[in-house]
């Protein structure tokens, strides 16, 4: 794998077996999410199938941001499991076969399936573009530096970006520190990608960019998608699911064609009114 | 030229050893307060209660009562007490660097709780460890807040160093002041001295700003022309060492 | 190695104590002069003549830059007639009021400048300006970092026993010179120290945060 030289090629496609829950990448299990006496997320169940790319659509504050932060690990379920890939995210087995919650060490193996772009990038600003992208991938994978080195200028000459490689992050736009935000998170070779709302940060001409690229990464690899959008285009380009959310619970998910074209549920009609 | 003038160029030898005593109090006390403050700051942000708690008590302790105290008290209090006797200049360094550091690691801990959170998110999500967050991303960011404030507890320690001769560490101010016995000379003595201390934290000053230019170029920030020879914020300085500060 | 005497800890606590006055009368007088001189100053640095504002900006910033003990001791052996007390205070005033000035100047420069037009606008005098409108506002700002010097100057005050002022320490260091207790003595100059400052900066802390600082 490590000698591979672009990580984002198609592999033997899952087979698209039906979802009930074998075949499930990610699978949420009655998740509860609460601040204080807030509730985020209500007994929350969906799953993901591999290779699948999912759109999260609904109102602000109706937790889809929360699912992503919770998959990341940089927030703890209350309630509930999620599993990634048949074995518990945030939980380990206990000899009695319980769960309890995990430890750091758990989490750092968890997170290598994961990788998450930001709606505000989050850019290193103390790295350089280059290092921002070699990092990781030399200090938690034991990559060498050479390899690492030239798979980064692979990615960002995918993301466009070949010539910005010794530019630091404050001398590039938004939407060309967004590329290098995804060609970061990639070159930690994620089986799944979160993608928080990453162009409602950007000038709108700079949106189109984006969405091309990420259009790519999903029609030639097989990483798995998770996205939290208003973009509904993109939405519709991109994923094969689209789960509507509101107040923490799933209200409709479907294939785009029907939930923008017949929607069934009331929220979803006046959610889609609202919105295009 | 005055009696306290040529006085002084009689005895440059001796000028040149109580200025050496002075720097090197405030060069290696400074360098006893900025290790104490990143290993008291660091225990600080712990997440064990316990850590934070030790590093509070020391802190508090060490802010709360004067350096002055801790200056005598290592000088005239420890040796009776525990048959460990330091040199003048080794209590002027170990006194400094208690008393800086406890106030340092109020710095070091405010940068880095100021560092966006966002950024750390960043680091979990690339699956860095604790330490390596800390050390690739936190700290390399945090480090350019602390220099503005670094320079200003620098400046403190520097104008504490004459407290050395009170302690009979045989400094600048006590060469000074056996030139001003022996001449008369008050008023020239002791503007003369104050006039090298000037000097002094002048040059301190823009050691720090140059210091701070080359960090922040390594953010890609902005330097600002002529931002080399602005002195220190005084508003700030009130932040540090006052107690009050968070 | 004698160890710690508790009998002459208990001799030496009222000579201490009895420094404290002094020492808080020198911290109280100080910060009071050092309130009202940094105020002056912050003023005359906003003169409109360069003439004004350069020599004071430098003076200050000499002042700032220079230690507390060597402008005290210079002082006391300068002023020989004036008694030790009054160049105490007076000098601590000063060297913090290089420092309360600046924070002053920063709470003036923080009044927004439509105040001062509107002040215009109305023909209010220079006087009624300062007076009415900018002070009122930048002083309420001002008010927290004062109190943090105070606790700075407080800090700072055993610095006056060098220049033969009775306050805390000078009596502690006389009962250890006396005594051969230092050990004890300035245990207990420590222990009222961090006994008065600690709960004054918790207090300081919360007023900041009251203040939305």
């Amino acid at each position: 794998m490590a000698t591979e030289p672009l990580p984002l090629q198609k592999t033997a496609a899952a087979a698209p077996e039906d979802a009930a829950g074998t075949d499930a990448l990610v699978r949420f299990d009655r998740v509860v999410k609460r601040y204080g006496d807030h509730v985020v997320l209500d007994e929350l169940d969906f799953s993901v199938r591999r290779g699948e790319h999912v759109t999260l659509i609904g109102p602000s504050g109706s937790g889809k941001t929360t699912i992503l932060r919770l998959l990341m690990t940089l927030e703890k379920v209350s309630g509930g499991v999620i599993w990634v890939d048949g074995a518990p995210l945030s939980h380990v087995r206990t000899p009695d076969g319980g769960l309890k919650p995990a430890g750091e060490k758990h989490l750092r193996e968890a997170r290598k399936k994961i990788g998450m772009v930001f709606q505000q990038f989050n850019l290193f600003p103390n790295m350089k573009v280059l290092q921002n992208i070699t990092e990781a991938p030399i200090s938690v994978l034991g990559m060498d530096r050479d390899e690492a080195e030239s798979r980064a200028r692979e990615l960002l000459d995918l993301v466009g970006l070949a010539g910005k490689i010794d530019a630091h992050p404050s001398q590039l736009s938004g939407g060309q520190q967004q590329r290098v935000a995804i060609a970061r998170a990639l070159a930690m070779r994620p089986e799944i990608l979160l993608l928080d709302e990453v162009t409602s940060a950007l000038d709108p001409e700079l949106v189109a960019g984006v969405l091309d690229l990420l259009s790519d990464i999903a029609r030639t690899t097989d990483i798995t998608m998770l996205c939290v959008t208003h973009e509904m285009n993109f939405a519709r380009d991109v994923s094969e699911k689209v789960l509507m959310f509101d107040a923490g619970r799933v209200v409709e998910a479907g294939p785009p064609e029907k939930i923008f074209t017949a929607p069934e549920h009331e929220r979803t009609r006046d959610f889609l009114d609202a919105v295009l | 030229m005055s009696d306290f003038f040529s006085a002084l160029s009689d005895n440059l030898p001796q000028l040149r050893s109580g200025l050496w005593v002075t720097l090197q109090a405030t060069v290696l006390g400074s360098l006893l307060a900025l290790l104490l403050s990143f290993v008291l700051g660091l225990m600080a942000i712990s997440p064990m209660l316990a850590v934070r708690g030790v590093s509070r008590v020391v802190v508090e302790f060490f802010r709360g009562t004067s350096l002055y105290i801790q200056l005598f008290w290592l000088y005239y209090a420890m040796p009776p007490l525990t048959g460990y006797e330091l040199t003048p200049l080794l209590c002027g360094v170990v006194a400094f660097g208690l008393n800086y550091g406890a106030y340092g690691s109020e710095v070091v801990r405010g940068a880095i709780n100021s560092v966006p959170r966002a950024q750390h998110e960043a680091a979990v999500a690339l699956n860095l460890t604790p330490v390596q967050r800390m050390r690739k991303v936190i700290l390399p960011q945090a480090w350019v807040q602390m220099i503005p404030p670094f320079t200003n507890l620098l400046i403190q320690l520097l104008k504490c160093t004459p407290l050395l001769w009170l302690i009979s560490a045989a400094d600048l101010m006590t060469v000074i002041q056996q030139l001003r016995d022996r001449t008369g000379e008050t008023l020239t003595a002791y503007l003369t001295l104050l006039a090298v201390y000037f000097v002094l934290a002048y040059a301190l000053t823009l050691l720090m700003n140059l210091l701070e230019r080359t960090a922040k170029r390594r953010l890609g920030l902005p330097t600002g022309a002529g931002s080399l020879l602005r002195t220190r914020s005084a508003v700030d300085a009130v932040a540090t060492t006052a107690g009050g500060a968070r | 190695m004698n160890g710690f005497d508790w009998n002459a800890a208990g001799d030496v606590l009222p000579l201490v104590l009895r420094g404290f006055e002094v020492t808080l009368l020198a911290t109280v007088l100080g910060t009071l002069v050092a309130a009202v001189l940094g105020l002056a100053v912050a003023v005359a640095g906003r003169a409109p003549s360069r003439f004004v504002t350069v020599p004071v900006r430098a003076v200050m910033e000499f002042i700032r830059s220079t230690p507390l003990l060597v402008q005290l001791v210079g002082a006391a052996a300068f002023f020989t007639s004036v008694e030790p007390l009054t160049i105490g205070i007076v000098v601590l005033g000063i060297h913090y009021a290089a420092y309360t000035s600046e924070v002053y100047r920063a709470g003036i420069d923080g009044v927004p400048k439509g105040q001062w037009e509107a002040c215009r606008a109305l023909s209010l005098s220079p006087r009624r300006t300062w007076q009415a409108v900018v002070l009122p506002q930048a002083v309420r700002k001002v008010l927290p970092a004062l109190g943090n010097y105070a606790i700075s100057m407080f800090k700072e005050t055993p610095f006056l026993a060098v220049i033969t002022v009775q306050e805390m320490v000078f009596e502690a260091r006389r009962y250890g010179a006396d005594h051969f207790a230092y050990t004890e003595a300035f245990t207990l100059a420590g222990l009222v120290f961090l006994v008065a400052s600690y709960p004054t900066s918790l207090l300081m802390r919360k007023l900041e945060k009251r203040l939305g600082h």
